[in-house]
């Protein structure tokens, strides 16, 4: 199969989707000429024009809320928002207005919007540049959150997004535009709501979201040198989460760590891992884990910044404890 | 014809509508404020929960702002919003049900007050937030001009929502790309209890349009006539595909903010001066005095409008509540595109 970078599979996946509906288009800072900062969107000017690859001035409260305004009124758009740091800026428009329409009404209005945005660090682009946001939209209900690990996650959730009759928010991880996976030519789309098994094991279940699932794929093979066998499962949306693939897994294991780039505290880590205690608890024999990017703003220093994320080496250590029992010990 | 007038000094309503369509505009105003009227007393009787925000006396400037549009032009409302649904021709029933949070309600008493929607009608919906609506205004606009339906959205806001980023990030971008979306400024003279000279560093509203390369006219909000003038004017532009406009429509709130507001930032004087300029009898005397209705005519809309809000009442009153067990429903629509 052709492998192509995840930064094309969105481009692919935004062009088949325009070309196959008229109603789609693209509004947000710098997507036309400049094809945003990633690149990620070039070349769709030239195929589909400035009346459906909008630039906007930088307006983005504005530009979000027009989008949930022309998505009201027969329209699907999909809004580019340049760095996921933005959402707070957004959040009015995104939460109390696209969230809420359709509950709001009764369910005669719908909101089928694309919000295309980013998280990540490690880009040396400091604390407003940096951050996983994901969190803050999966806790308000009305809204979806898809958060591709590959390039075939990416084209496939931004294909079912922009189908999706509701508010969408997509967290693309900012360092994985230039990493290449397999994608079909042919056309495919990814259910919502079902999660990918990436490998299966026996020991512990590593469950991880976007760049993450890498770093626990990487963390299963310095664990198989040491006898260990993990399963890694990459949710591909958290909402809406397939608890049950999660469960059984963890079922099989009796050993879990969720592993996600967002703030560890009253995040998506904590939320998957107080699911499990709940619904597995008399399978398990260690605590479930959290492991989630460190709870500071995020910093520029290279010496500094490269400590605030979860590594291979990190799970792995982490693994090794619940799996030997030293967890226990430790408290 | 009363002494005084030539032809070309018509006021502009008797010129531009027939006598059907201003008898309909009359009634719709009779409605408003009778609607508003039965809920404040049905609140008072604890048939209504929560809080409502009451748009008595600016009855003229929600049904004026309307009468330009049709079914397929859109509007967005606000907080104070139950005038800006009945003149887009929402049933009072509905509306009422809504309040009593029942099923039959608009949003299936999911909404309540602030949220009355009714896309059949082109209202897309009221809003709890203050400016919330200005953008979802504008890409309604965006919408159909990509889509080339024609429509016109007007867009409703107070006077609190001009000093909102929304506001101005809004206003720039329409008329950057010259959508079809008439701003309609309700200017009531307070957010809460703050007023206008002490939030606003501009004497009109409207004077704001400048800043954005488009028209903006301050207006009598109490004046049917004035206020339609304006607006027709700013629609036409809008469906020419001239651009937006900026309408500040300048009238008063006779009750306060919400029902929390015990009035203690404005006096009695100023509140009494502007109740005699009550919008709904001055246009009925306008109607009569250029004999389209006659005073009995003008007796008996009043009388069939109280007619209605008994029915709507009762009709709300009787409905069923949400059955508990559809909770959960509408969070998400299920429907694949």
């Amino acid at each position: 199969m052709r492998e192509i970078t995840l930064s094309k599979a969105v481009n692919e996946a935004i062009a088949e989707e325009m070309r196959r509906d008229p109603n789609v288009f693209l509004i947000g800072e710098d997507v036309a000429e400049a094809g945003t900062p990633f690149k990620v969107l070039a070349g769709l000017v030239d195929e589909f024009g400035t009346e459906r690859v909008i630039d906007t001035p930088i307006s983005e409260p504005g530009f979000v809320g027009m989008a949930v305004g022309a998505a009201l009124t027969g329209s699907r758009p999909i809004v580019d928002l340049m760095f996921g740091d933005f959402i707070f800026l957004v959040m009015d428009q995104l939460c109390n207005q696209a969230a809420k329409a359709c509950y709001m009404s009764g369910g005669k209005l719908n909101v089928p919007m694309v919000l295309r945005t980013n998280l990540g660090a490690t880009r040396r682009s400091a604390a407003q540049h940096s951050q996983s946001l994901h969190a803050l939209v999966a806790h308000i209900p009305g809204l979806k959150v898809a958060m591709p690990s590959s390039a075939y996650e990416a084209k496939g959730l931004m294909k079912t997004a922009i189908r999706d009759n509701n508010p969408v928010v997509i967290f693309e991880d900012k360092l994985m535009y230039q990493d290449k996976a397999p994608v079909p030519e042919e056309e495919f789309l990814i259910t919502f709501g079902k999660a990918n098994i990436k490998r299966e094991g026996t020991d512990i279940t590593l469950i991880a979201t976007s760049s993450m699932v890498q770093v626990a794929e990487k963390a299963a093979d310095l664990l198989a040198k040491d006898g260990i066998s993990a399963e890694v499962i990459d949710p591909r949306t958290i909402v809406p989460l397939d608890e049950e693939t999660i469960l059984n897994s963890v079922r099989k294991t009796s050993r879990a760590i969720v592993i996600d780039e967002g703030h560890q505290s009253y995040g998506i880590t904590g939320e998957i891992a107080s699911r499990i205690t709940e619904k597995a608890f008399y399978h398990l024999d260690a605590p479930v884990l959290r492991m989630g990017a460190m709870d500071v703003p995020v910093p520029f220093s290279p010496a500094l910044e490269d400590l605030t994320v979860p590594t291979p080496e990190g799970v792995a250590d982490r693994a090794r404890a619940a799996v030997r029992g030293e967890l226990f010990h430790a408290a | 014809m009363p002494d005084g007038y030539r032809d070309g000094n018509l006021p502009y309503a008797i010129r531009a509508y027939d006598a059907d369509t201003l008898r309909a505009a009359l009634r719709k105003m009779y409605l408003i404020r009778k609607f508003e009227e039965g809920a404040e007393n049905s609140y008072t009787r604890g048939l209504i929960h929560g809080t409502m925000h009451l748009s008595i006396g600016q009855e003229a400037s929600a049904v004026a702002s309307c009468m330009a549009l049709s079914d397929d032009d859109k509007i967005t409302s606000t907080h104070r919003g139950h005038g800006h649904c009945v003149a887009k021709g929402a049933d009072l029933g509905r509306m009422f049900a809504e309040f009593f949070g029942k099923e039959t309600g608009y949003c299936r008493g999911r909404g309540g007050s602030m949220h009355i929607a009714d896309p059949t009608k082109g209202n897309l919906g009221a809003n709890g937030i203050v400016g919330g609506g200005l953008p979802i205004a504008v890409g309604a606009a965006l919408s159909a001009k990509r889509l080339g339906t024609g429509a016109v959205t007007v867009c409703f806001f107070g006077d609190g929502a001009n000093n909102e980023g929304a506001f101005h990030e809004a206003l720039n971008m329409a008329a950057v790309w010259k959508l079809p979306v008439v701003f309609v400024c309700e200017n009531n003279k307070y957010g809460m209890s703050t007023s206008t000279e002490r939030s606003t560093a501009v004497k009109n509203i409207a004077e704001r349009a400048a800043a954005y390369a488009m028209p903006g006219v301050t207006v009598d909000g109490n004046d049917f006539s004035a206020v339609a003038e304006a607006v027709d004017a700013a629609v036409a532009r809008a469906r020419a595909g001239d651009g937006p406009s900026l309408v500040e429509n300048v009238t008063y709130r006779w009750r306060g903010h919400s029902k929390s507001d015990r009035n203690r930032y404005r006096t009695k004087e100023e509140i009494a001066d502007w109740m005699a300029r009550d919008p709904i009898p001055a246009f009925a005397r306008l109607l009569v005095d250029h004999g389209v209705l006659t005073d009995a005519d003008v007796a008996d809309i009043e009388a069939e409008t109280e007619q209605v809000i008994a029915d709507a009442i009762a009709f709300a009153a009787d409905s069923a509540d949400p059955d508990p067990a559809d909770v959960a429903r509408d969070v998400y629509n299920p429907a694949a595109a």
